[in-house]
């Protein structure tokens, strides 16, 4: 088994993700330079956090036109399982491979902060790993985070169970004061019709160590790989 | 022939424009009153093509797959020959 981390010009997670694969879950892992463009020998996919691009003219929106998307694209719809965190969901909801778009927080600021996140599906191959209703401690850094979609594509996404995580309280009630970015329903995180790619804000490779003050993220990747082993 | 396009990036009516609404805040606080503030991003971009038509229905493309993003922005082109 091999997960590929996509590099761009900005991205700046990529290295705690690689750790958290290798050095955490001792899974095969490999970061890999956005000209490439063969991934056929991954077995699943992450694109990272960070500011790819410097956010120029919205955030993910120059990643998400190179190339090695449509590899990554690919990748998807052989059903192989693909992440993207933060600035890699921006990258997905740009290039098409999930619904909807980040835009700019409610309130307009760069917010680097723990969060409580619901799960609210189990049926992905990412979320496999948890309870419905389990609320998880994860941090969130972003100030384009606020997820909006329109009327048709928020009844499919809900009625589809493709809400992944919604941002809640520490009681795990999806409230305004829980709601860190306006984004619409708390939605934090979201799967792909096909549920093989998820895109959320909250970064989970952040909360995969008890140094780091919580591990809720790790099960995240945990899923992932046992889902690419029983492939 | 060379033409200059001006592209105007908006967000589309009734969405959330954070942006506009902290300036008109800070407009307040210098009293101003305003109805309202939205902001808008502007792109120059200077391009050979046939014709005027030509030139638009490039830059019509480009809109459609970059500089905007259908989901959120609505964006309007001027275009004028250079000389």
């Amino acid at each position: 088994m091999s997960i590929g981390i996509i590099q761009f010009g900005g991205s700046n997670c990529d290295l705690d993700v690689l750790h958290v694969l290798k050095d955490v879950l001792g899974v095969d892992a490999e970061l890999v330079w956005y000209k490439e463009e063969d991934l056929k020998r991954f077995d699943g996919i992450v694109v990272p956090g960070g500011f790819s691009y410097g956010d120029y003219l919205r955030a993910g929106s120059i990643a998400a036109r190179t190339p090695i998307m449509a590899s990554i694209k690919a990748l998807a719809d052989e059903g192989k399982p693909v992440i993207g965190i933060c600035n890699g969901f921006q990258i997905l909801t740009e290039s098409g491979l999930l619904e909807g778009a980040l835009t700019t927080n409610i309130y307009p600021k760069f917010r680097c902060e723990p969060t409580f996140l619901r799960v609210e599906t189990t049926d992905t191959p990412f979320t496999s790993k948890f309870s419905k209703g389990d609320v998880l401690s994860i941090p969130i850094a972003h100030m384009e985070g606020n997820f909006y979609a329109d009327e048709f594509t928020l009844s499919m996404l809900e009625g589809n169970e493709q809400v992944a995580f919604r941002y809640v309280n520490r009681d795990g009630k999806a409230t305004d004061e829980a709601n860190p970015n306006g984004s619409l329903e708390n939605i934090a995180g979201i799967v792909s019709a096909k549920k093989n790619v998820l895109g959320m804000m909250p970064h989970p490779e952040r909360a995969s160590e008890e140094a780091l003050g919580s591990r809720d993220g790790l099960k995240i990747f945990e899923s992932m790989v046992e889902y690419i082993s029983s492939q | 022939m060379q033409y200059q396009a001006e592209v105007t990036i908006e967000l589309k009516s009734g969405m959330l424009d954070p942006e506009g609404t902290t300036i008109k805040r800070a407009l307040e606080h210098l009293g101003y009153e305003t109805e309202s503030v939205k902001t808008a991003k502007k792109y120059a971009i200077i391009l050979q093509a046939g014709s005027i038509h030509d030139a638009r229905e490039t830059v019509e493309e480009m809109c459609q797959k970059l500089i905007s993003n259908p989901i959120i922005h609505n964006y309007s082109i001027s275009l004028r020959e250079l000389q």
